[in-house]
């Protein structure tokens, strides 16, 4: 009954009620919108991020995060290797590599680059590295004289497949190790600074030119879909790993590594809402007048109804309800056009025009916008919530009206 | 007028939440592109300061190969040019390479730059950045000035040693003992990472350059000149007589990325701002509309007096032009007042500080107030509750006196 009143009331002046819901549908939209290209830049960071050597967990001497050095590598391998194989879950993929700072030089270039040694068999779904190899091969097992570079280095060399070219580092006795590697292939990367920074050799190949027997930097660890992707997740497969490990190695998760990116991530959420307040507000001042009109044209018919007995409460029931009515239609509508937008850009938007800005924020190339359950809870939340709330005051301003004063009013 | 002003008292309600949301609008503008601009200007500011000054002249295809051959071979011809050339501040000479830099503990590579000193401490911030010992002095021989990162990663202090090897212009192998003098800390992490700063003199010497430099870094009296002062060296670069393959290149130009991440922010920041009117203008068009709905019998009977509809518009058109202005001057006031007190303040950026450093932006967040981002956004604001004012203007020139005056 009294929702029948209240959808009745609202319809006694469509243009008004029009305008006032394509306000609503248009800041709930928009709202959706935004933040499903924001969480899409963001996924699209996140996963380049992982993508370029961090994984999600990583297994390292206690030291070498502080000092990536030759000195602080895992001397015993073996141990670990049956602790990760033993404790991590179905599906999750490891590996071992080596990473050591370096020189790479040839007969007219040398650039600094970080040696990377890689299992050549678990490497490829593990990082960028196996994504796409525009030249050449990559390696395979016991390729110990081979080299694969990023596509913009061969460039910068002025060389191609097939040649020469030397790595420098320094070993285990502090002096210069070198040895010369011959290209292979290439691998393309979404930052033109990872393929200038990262050049892959085996892990056999590493070893050897830095004299550490069958030692290793790191192991990189990926987990199967989102496991990975909160600390909950993570700390379910740590907690086993943790208690077995030797006490001189850790293991550290993507967020200690990238504590940057986590804490952007979280400065993130916290926009959001912002942006959602203030979106918000815009729509609130056009709620409370329209609302508020409703109630001040209707005061001798409040004043009236009044009159016949009804509660201030129920008044205030009734004109929440008409409030309601407007917000829910108008989320409707908007989150049905949210979805719709989201549909036609599943196939994700491509920021090749804007490659090196989206490179300087360490975005991919390509942004697939989506939204979360919560981001729909959320808008709909703010909107229905504080709508209710800002509606309360033309709503205990039509309560008030006193019968007598009311039916006195023209 | 008068009656224009009496019909806004009216609704008083109305009218205070009508100005509240346009003041709201233009109080938002006004700070956020406050901020953004402000935040640019400094990011252009530390990259322009620290690395590659407002314009350099360079062999083309140096900004991105960085080899050491594309050379300006006689400098000093081109810098005589440059000198001539008005709004000009300073000049400077640079040189860099590539080479494997090694203490007693550990080795490294590193970007090594040959500067002048003299020169380099006008242009360039890295001389106030200095955390530990003292900077470049002109009577320097193989001194050197290393990035905070790249010091703790080779463990060196001032006064250690350490040693350069690289390869020479000539292809032969280019070798020397540097004196570590001052660590400094640009705030720029990847170039703290790698960077050392020697003599230029020196850096000729080891590298077998002759008198060969490979960047001329020009500063300009302001940001805004830099086109005319590039558009007049490239003019000077492309007569004959100059040395070949010669080209100059602004800030913006020099680092894509920098340009491209601002105008990015900006895409983003204008959607923003586009929603946002949409929104207010949703807000108040209610008031408008209805402004001229609930007095449908009122206008009826004004035409039937004699009134005819362009006045009926005009004092429409007043009527919300003085609710726009009203809104526009609190909102420009209280903008203002909003943004000189939080420049004034800071913005403490707290835990993301670290990631901001990353992108060249100081822990503080400084919003700019200028002309521009005062007005620009009250503009906007104006222009769109106008047109929006329009449509009630226009809607009066339908109603006819008897049919109106029958109206409820």
């Amino acid at each position: 009954m009294q929702i029948l009143m209240a959808w009745r009331n609202i319809w006694r002046n469509p243009k008004r009620t029009g305008i006032i819901l394509v306000a609503v549908v248009i800041g709930a939209w928009t709202m959706l919108a935004f933040s499903a290209l924001s969480r899409g830049m963001m996924a699209s960071t996140l996963e380049n991020a992982l993508n370029t050597l961090t994984g999600h967990i990583q297994i390292q001497n206690a030291l070498f995060r502080e000092d990536p050095s030759v000195e602080n590598r895992i001397t015993h391998p073996a141990s670990v290797a049956q602790l990760l194989e033993q404790n991590l879950p179905k599906g999750a993929l490891w590996a071992f590599r080596i990473q050591v700072n370096g020189v790479a030089a040839n007969a007219g270039n040398s650039q600094g680059i970080t040696i990377m040694g890689i299992d050549p068999e678990k490497e490829p779904q593990l990082s960028f590295y196996g994504d796409v190899t525009p030249k050449g091969k990559l390696l395979t097992p016991g390729d110990d004289h081979a080299i694969v570079v990023g596509e913009a280095l061969l460039g910068n060399f002025e060389t191609k497949i097939g040649r020469k070219l030397v790595l420098m580092t320094q070993d285990t006795n502090l002096e210069t190790a070198s040895r010369a590697f011959k290209i292979k292939g290439t691998f393309k990367a979404e930052m033109q600074s990872t393929e200038k920074q990262y050049v892959f050799i085996t892990l056999g190949a590493a070893q050897a030119l830095l004299g550490i027997k069958d030692g290793v930097s790191l192991a990189c660890v990926r987990l199967p879909d989102s496991a990975g992707m909160d600390s909950q997740g993570l700390n379910k497969v740590l907690g086993s790993v943790r208690q077995n490990l030797p006490r001189d190695l850790c293991a550290l998760t993507w967020m200690d590594l990238l504590p940057l990116l986590k804490g952007y991530l979280g400065m993130f959420d916290r926009f959001m809402l912002l942006w959602y307040l203030v979106i918000f507000i815009a729509m609130a001042f056009g709620l409370v007048n329209t609302m508020l009109m409703a109630v001040l044209e209707r005061t001798r018919e409040f004043g009236l109804l009044k009159a016949l007995g009804l509660k201030p409460a129920k008044i205030i029931i009734n004109v929440l309800l008409e409030c309601i009515i407007l917000l829910m239609t108008g989320l409707v509508v908007g989150n049905l056009l949210g979805l719709l937008t989201l549909y036609l850009f599943s196939g994700g938007i491509d920021m090749a025009f804007m490659a090196q800005g989206s490179e300087f924020w360490g975005m991919g190339r390509m942004v697939v916008p989506f939204f979360t359950l919560k981001d729909i809870c959320y808008v709909n939340a703010v909107i229905m919530g504080l709508g209710v709330l800002v509606c309360l005051y033309p709503a205990i301003k039509a309560a008030r009206i006193t019968p007598v004063e009311a039916m006195a009013r023209v | 007028m008068l009656m224009a002003w009496r019909n806004i008292q009216r609704n008083p309600r109305r009218t205070i939440l009508t100005i509240m949301a346009i003041a709201f609008a233009c109080v938002l503008l006004i700070f956020m592109l406050s901020l953004q601009i402000g935040t640019y200007e400094i990011m252009i500011d530390t990259s322009v300061k620290t690395r590659t000054g407002h314009i350099q002249v360079l062999k083309q295809g140096y900004n991105t190969d960085h080899k050491i051959r594309q050379a300006i071979k006689v400098p000093a011809d081109i810098a005589r040019t440059l000198y001539q050339t008005p709004h000009i501040t300073t000049i400077s000479f640079r040189s860099n390479a590539f080479a494997l830099l090694s203490s007693s503990l550990r080795t490294s590579g590193g970007f090594i730059t040959g500067i002048n000193p003299e020169e380099e401490v006008k242009i360039s911030s890295v001389a106030q950045t200095i955390r530990k010992g003292r900077y470049l002095t002109p009577s320097d021989t193989n001194a050197a000035v290393v990035g905070s990162l790249l010091a703790k990663n080779l463990k060196i202090d001032i006064g250690d040693e350490l040693v350069v090897l690289g390869s020479a212009m000539d292809g032969s192998i280019a070798a020397t003992v540097l004196q570590v003098t001052g660590i400094f800390s640009s705030g720029m992490d990847q170039y703290d990472r790698t960077a050392i700063q020697i003599p230029l003199h020196h850096f000729q010497e080891t590298f077998v350059m002759g008198r060969a430099v490979h960047e001329i870094i020009i500063t300009c009296d302001s940001l805004w000149h830099v086109g005319r002062v590039k558009s007049a060296i490239s003019e000077n670069l492309s007569q004959p007589g100059t040395q070949p393959g010669l080209v100059c290149m602004s800030w913006d130009e020099l680092t894509p990325g920098l340009i491209q991440s601002i105008q990015m922010d900006l895409g983003g920041g204008l959607i923003f701002y586009a929603i946002l009117l949409v929104m207010v203008a949703f807000s108040i068009m209610n008031t408008f509309v209805m402004a001229v709905f609930e007095r449908t019998k009122e206008f009826g009977t004004l035409m039937a007096i004699g009134a005819g509809p362009w006045r009926l518009s005009r004092v429409l058109i007043l009527e919300s032009g003085f609710l726009t202005l009203c809104g526009i001057v609190l909102g420009i006031l209280a903008g203002c007042i909003l943004t000189l007190w939080v420049g004034h303040t800071g913005i403490p950026m707290g835990e993301a500080e670290g990631m901001m450093r990353q992108y060249g932006i100081p822990g503080l967040l400084r919003p700019k107030l200028t002309l521009a981002t005062a007005f620009a956004g009250p503009a906007a604001v104006f222009l769109i509750t106008i047109v929006t004012a329009l449509y009630p203007a226009v809607k009066v020139h339908g109603i006819k006196p008897v049919e109106a005056m029958r109206a409820v």
